[in-house]
């Protein structure tokens, strides 16, 4: 049970504000944002999503840059505020097509006619697109989606490969389209974080891929779709102990655990690994899972420190792409801690190097290393030669590292876990939507010590 | 809706001056409130908006109420719906506005489309004036009864605001017994939700008041309703599904198979992916497996899994609610995930909150087969450019080298830190390698070679200062150079600012003249006129006793500065056990985040519908008079029992897959294991004939109607109870909150009785030499207060007892709580002669 919602910008100001029981102080919103932006006197710490002042409890979620919060006095589970939390975003987000501060203010009357049926009293009462499409009356009021950031892990889409419909993921799912008749299409997302240690050595010291199979329909009439995974997948490893070197044959995807959402029915999974639902509108995962089991890193990280003379140092930092040269990863971006003593750093980066780009950042003593792209099968290095304002007593590489990379490779998978076919049961023969079957990999945390 | 304040407005926007603005358009809208021209409705559309951004942005548009409601008599929805926005912001502060739109509200009300039914009828129960709630009563009633779920929805909510505006109102028309039965009965799954929320909070704050709401509120935990609405779970949102999973935690079972059939019907909850669904469902698991040692560890082994994939899915907020319940696990049975301990492994990007608990959970798995893989993963933290992480993973490394017996790794990588040279890492290995050597002195050898090494001059921090100074002062014969150490100490006395230190150096400079007179003399003398002349009163004091203790007798001295000292075997642990289990008991609330029980962070009005009294929580603490208190002891049995059964464990676990059934392995014929739902369903339907037809909820209203069931007259004399019986606090609470009172007496106590009284802990004593154990006790004269129980001899049987003893009137008010009621009567009959015989030799 909550007792108020409301939703912050960046700077603190109230976009929209709901007080569901009156039990919490009208000026919460303030005491909540000073608390989060002063957390700790260092500002080295961020505020954790749950707290208490005075006997009330805030919870927030951060989406977009926007904050969503909500109070309450009760001692509530946690799990179901945070969830809710998210849920009202992007339910906010299915009717507005894009969710920013300027597209919640020209629609803030709607958003308040949704707040009033999701939530009443502080009970929740349904977070259901399908469902709140027959309670709720005004029409989105669609804000230009070319030049904002859009939201979510389907954003990653709109850039690289032209094939992407990118329009889709920010259009609004009860809003019309100019020409009237809406596109029938449906969008199946599959999207990996990867989080690869590596060991000093190159060795890996944990593994981990988090995937979910995200969908988006825009079908009519809700029809029945069944989608068919890999045949040869598997759930469940006899025990949760990590075993690098026992992955057995190439092509079985053996996943830790997954969870499915409410809508999907596992009738034959077990007998074919096909999962079968009616869509409900609006963007949702069919499907969370999790894997130990070993896979082929798309990464290699090689990092070199050497003392260069006199208060002097040179690093020399190689990545190596072990993916099949038809795939390209985009906005690759390469960090490192340098040594508190570092003065300065002149870079070098091989001769040719195009979309590259380097930077020392001197507040927390970090080299960046940002690049465009990076073509499967190549490798880049990039020579640091770094200066420091004082002796050094102990070992450089104490001082320095770990190596971390983030990174975003469409249309690959590092599970191998693959969508076989999307079938749409409908009645006519003539009826082809469009389906839209979409891999994507990004780095969660991407290590490599030194 | 509060209208928010808008201090900072983004420029686009011209800020409307008011007044002007206000005038203009109540003229607009007073021209199109008669107009049926085509189109009027799109105009008044955009003028409503206006209103209410004006509203929004906090400007007073109340002037413009007759016109709204005015315009508002039109069918179109949007247009009612912004207008009852306008009018439920107003009518608070407003209370004659609210008035002029209840006539319209209430017409709305009957209106033929169920959506602005619905819409008017929140919107009336939202105006919140008290003075109106005589309005409320026939919307609401007609409201329950109306044929579209939308509405009734809208009204079950409805009478919860009703309630809450005037709790007297809405008893009286007896909308309570109405909502028990829409609960029972009707077809909507979100009415019935909302029922349950509205009878919870209901009859949670009437309870404290009527006798009848505390019976209707235990009714809701009763068999039937439980049944009914577990066979129903997969109709509920996930929201609902979370309600519904809550009252089940709060629901006993009378026997294993029960126990089973609920965990078997639950069992595909703990795929869902809403996070807060599969907590819930673990939280039932966990509190009914409770008493039954095998399955809650199955039970942990089966949600491991779903609960890292849940800290691996979604939001990093959603899975730090999620971590902190893997935390509390992880606690309460670290062998358990000892395997897993991968999974715990910080990531560079996680913020600190997560980390913090990932480093206690490190720690807490660790053991012999992974401390070296941990500890040269805490070790790579440990140069971390997060400091306070570097800190606590430091701090790990050391807890972690107190808790194992093989040391001798760690105790080369803490060397280690302090060889690193950087100031705050120097300063954490200082205090680790102190209490490491007060656990084990045997490593002083290698420890003091390396400390000595250390200049003083580099330990900035109080407690890695007070740390070398306890080094050198206990080992001062074997560091060369600590004598003189110590005396440029002293000779720095006014310097030091941290009076903990001073304190230190006084008492290790006594020791270190204690082992080398001739070498320490001249700084003892130094210390203790320093510390006499100090401002801080303790460390005057100490330096003066010294001083004087010296003077009396120098081996006096010794043996109270330097006796021989014990190695510590334990270290005391921060939270008491009881306030572990009770957060426990709390499983799936903020409790688990904040590691804290709620009586600790919430007020009482807001603890929820089931929440014990915390008087149990305070007695207890008077409890620990009694040194022979079960409690602890169980607490320790438990793990015992636990650790046994891990190597068990290990064998089975392979053939524990995701839907494999709950056994009881130790009575395999009375656990009946049902492999697929349909059998569970039939089986939990059938003898309780709790299905869905209007008949079978008859029945169950007559079921609830029945309240206390009587107490046989016959006692049995035969009863025998357990002489070992064993019951943990968390248990005895979650007994307690759920069996109903099956007797309660008053009789009068012995002279004696009374007299021995003084001392409460004789009673005790004298109890359990009866096998009737006490769990909590308190009080002072003349009203004690004490919590028993005690178990039959051959089965798990329990009996509670609250006994309340009056000195100064003799008597004792005792009230009994039995799993088997029909044998209450008996074990009352046990329990009064036993305290009848209490004081006579």
């Amino acid at each position: 049970m909550i007792s108020q919602f409301f939703v912050l910008s960046q700077r603190g100001d109230n976009i929209v504000f709901r007080d569901y029981r009156g039990e919490v102080v009208k000026g919460s919103a303030e005491i909540f944002f000073r608390k989060v932006k002063f957390w700790k006197e260092d500002g080295q710490e961020e505020a954790p999503p749950v707290f208490n002042v005075d006997g009330v409890n805030y919870f927030h979620v951060k989406v977009v840059g926007l904050l969503f919060v909500a109070t309450t006095r009760v001692n509530v589970s946690p799990s179901l505020v945070l969830e809710l939390l998210q849920r009202v975003a992007r339910v906010i987000k299915d009717y507005l097509g894009v969710l920013s501060e300027d597209s919640l203010r020209k629609n803030f009357v709607l958003v308040y006619e949704l707040l009033d049926e999701v939530i009443d009293f502080g009970y929740v009462q349904t977070t259901s697109t399908e469902v709140l499409k027959s309670y709720v009356f005004n029409e989105p009021i669609v804000v230009d989606a070319a030049r904002l950031q859009p939201l979510g892990p389907a954003a990653i889409f709109m850039q690289g490969t032209k094939r992407m419909p990118g329009t889709a993921v920010t259009k609004s799912v009860v809003a019309n389209e100019p020409g009237g008749r809406k596109r029938e299409e449906i969008f199946v997302d599959i999207i990996e974080k990867i989080s690869v240690t590596f060991s000093s050595s190159g060795y890996i010291l944990t593994s981990e891929i988090d995937g979910t199979i995200q969908m988006k329909s825009f079908l009519t009439g809700n029809p029945e779709i069944r989608l068919a995974l890999n045949e040869d997948l598997s759930i469940g490893r006899g025990g949760s102990v990590y075993d690098y070197r026992s992955s057995s044959g190439a092509g079985v995807v053996i996943l830790d655990d997954c969870n499915f959402h409410e809508s999907v029915r596992l009738d034959s999974f077990d007998m074919d690994r096909t999962l079968a639902l009616v869509p409900p509108d609006g963007e949702f995962p069919v499907m969370n899972y999790r894997m130990t089991q070993e896979f082929k890193p798309p990464f290699r990280i090689s990092c070199l420190i050497e003392e260069a003379g006199h208060l002097k140092a040179e690093v020399i930092l190689k990545v190596h792409a072990e993916f099949p040269s038809n795939i390209t990863a985009n906005t690759i971006v390469v960090q490192m801690p340098l040594p508190k003593y570092t003065a300065r750093a002149s870079f070098e980066l091989e001769p040719g190097a195009i979309g590259q780009r380097t930077d020392f950042k001197e507040v927390n003593k970090k080299l960046e290393w940002g690049l465009k792209k990076i073509v499967g099968g190549s490798e880049h290095s990039l020579r640091a030669k770094l200066t420091f304002s004082q002796e050094s007593h102990a070992n450089i590489t104490k001082e320095a590292g770990p190596v971390s990379m983030t990174f975003t490779i469409p249309m690959y998978n590092a599970s191998r876990l693959q969508v076989k076919y999307l079938q749409i049961a409908k009645k006519s023969s003539s009826y082809n939507p469009y389906r839209w079957v979409r891999y994507v990999t990004q780095a969660n945390s991407y290590v490599a010590r030194i | 809706m509060a209208p928010p304040a808008q201090s900072q407005r983004s420029p686009s926007r011209p800020q409307p001056s008011g007044k002007s603005e206000v005038s203009d358009l109540k003229l607009q809208l007073r021209q199109l409130a008669g107009s049926r021209a085509p189109g009027v409705d799109d105009s008044k559309r955009e003028l409503f908006k206006k209103v209410i951004s004006y509203m929004t942005i906090g400007i007073d548009v109340s002037s413009l109420f007759g016109e709204m409601v005015m315009c508002s008599a039109t069918s179109d929805i949007v247009l009612k719906k912004m207008c009852y926005l306008y009018v439920g912001n107003y009518a608070k502060v407003n209370p004659d506005l609210a008035l002029l739109t209840i006539n319209f509200l209430q017409r709305d009300c009957h209106d033929e489309d169920p959506m602005i039914r619905g819409l008017a009828l929140r919107s009336l129960c939202s105006l919140r004036v008290a003075n109106l709630v005589e309005y409320l009563v026939g919307p609401l009633g007609s409201g329950l009864k109306d044929s579209n779920s939308y509405v009734r929805m809208v009204a079950v909510i409805g009478v919860l605001k009703l309630y809450h505006i005037s709790a007297s109102t809405c008893v009286d028309a007896d909308f309570p017994s109405i909502l028990k039965h829409l609960m029972l009965n009707d077809s909507d799954t979100q009415v019935v939700a909302n029922c349950l929320s509205a009878l919870q909070e209901i009859w949670s704050a009437e309870a404290s008041t009527s006798e009848e709401a505390t019976r209707e509120r235990e009714t809701l935990i009763s068999k039937p309703v439980i049944y009914y609405l577990l066979n129903r779970i997969k109709e509920f949102n996930e929201w609902a599904q979370c309600l519904v999973l809550e009252l089940v935690t709060k629901y006993v079972p009378s026997d294993s198979s029960e126990i089973f059939d609920i965990m078997n019907l639950l069992e595909d909850r703990l795929q869902h992916a809403n996070g807060a669904v599969v907590l819930a469902t673990i939280k039932v698991f966990l509190h009914l497996t409770l008493s039954m040692t095998d399955v809650h560890q199955q039970v942990y082994e089966r949600i491991k899994a779903p609960l890292l994939t849940l800290v691996s899915s979604g939001s990093p907020e959603q899975s730090y609610a999620v971590l902190s319940h893997l935390h509390l696990l992880v606690m309460r049975a670290p062998y358990i995930f000892s395997s897993d301990y991968k999974h715990f492994y910080c990531q560079y990007n996680e913020p600190s909150y997560v980390k913090r608990l990932k480093l206690e959970m490190l720690t807490a798995v660790a053991n012999d087969s992974n401390t070296y893989e941990i500890v040269t993963e805490l070790c790579e933290y440990a140069a971390n450019v997060d400091i306070p992480i570097a800190r606590e993973s430091i701090r790990a490394v050391g807890k972690i080298a107190l808790q194992q017996y093989d040391v001798n790794a760690i105790v080369d990588r803490l060397l280690q830190f302090l060889e690193m040279e950087k100031d705050y890492v120097t300063a954490e290995a200082l205090v680790l390698v102190k209490d490491l050597l007060r656990k084990y002195p045997q490593w002083s050898h290698d420890c003091i070679a390396v400390v000595g090494n250390i200049s003083s001059k580099n330990v900035q921090e109080p407690k890695a200062k007070a740390a070398l100074l306890w080094m050198l002062g206990e080992y001062s014969q074997d560091m060369q150079d600590a004598p003189y150490i110590l005396e440029s100490l002293v000779e720095n006395w006014d310097e030091e600012h941290s009076a903990e230190v001073r304190l230190h150096l006084l008492t290790a400079v006594m020791k270190c003249f204690f082992k080398r007179p001739p070498e320490t003399q001249n700084a003892l003398g130094a210390a203790l006129a320093a510390g006499i002349a100090d401002f801080h009163q303790d460390v005057h004091d100490r330096a003066l006793f010294y001083y004087r203790i010296l003077q009396y007798n120098v081996s006096v001295a010794e043996r109270v500065v330097n006796p021989p000292k014990q190695a510590v075997s334990v270290f005391a642990d921060t939270q008491s056990s009881e306030i572990k289990d009770r957060i426990f008991d709390e499983f799936n609330s903020l409790s688990v985040v904040y590691q804290k029980p709620s009586y600790m962070f919430t007020d009482k009005e807001h603890r929820g519908p089931f929440e014990f009294s915390d008087e149990l929580g305070n007695l207890s603490i008077g409890g620990e008079l009694a040194d022979d208190v079960v409690s602890a002891q169980r607490v320790e049995e438990n793990d015992k029992d636990l650790l046994l059964t891990t190597s068990e464990k290990e064998e089975t676990r392979g053939s524990s897959s995701n839907d494999s059934a709950y056994t009881a392995p130790y009575d395999s014929s009375s656990a009946s294991v049902f492999a697929s739902q349909t059998q569970i369903e039939s089986a939990i339907s059938n003898p309780t004939a709790a299905g869905h037809s209007p008949q079978a909820s008859l029945a169950i209203d007559d079921l609830l109607g029945l309240g206390i069931p009587s107490v046989p007259a016959a006692p049995s004399p035969q009863l025998k109870l357990n002489t070992k019986a064993a019951l943990d606090p968390s248990t005895f609470q979650h007994k307690w909150r759920q069996l109903p009172v099956a007797l309660s007496q008053e009789f009068l106590l012995s002279p004696q009785g009374v007299a021995a009284l003084t001392a409460p802990q004789a009673l005790l004593r004298h109890m359990q030499s009866h096998s009737i154990h006490c769990i909590a006790s308190g009080g002072q004269s003349p009203n004690f207060k004490f919590f028993f129980f005690a178990q039959k001899a051959e089965e798990s049987s329990n009996y509670l007892v609250e006994c309340i003893i009056n000195t100064s009137t003799a008597k004792a008010q005792i009230k009994v709580k039995a799993d088997d009621q029909s044998t209450s009567q008996a074990f009352s009959t046990l329990f009064q002669s036993a305290l009848s015989k209490f004081g006579i030799p």
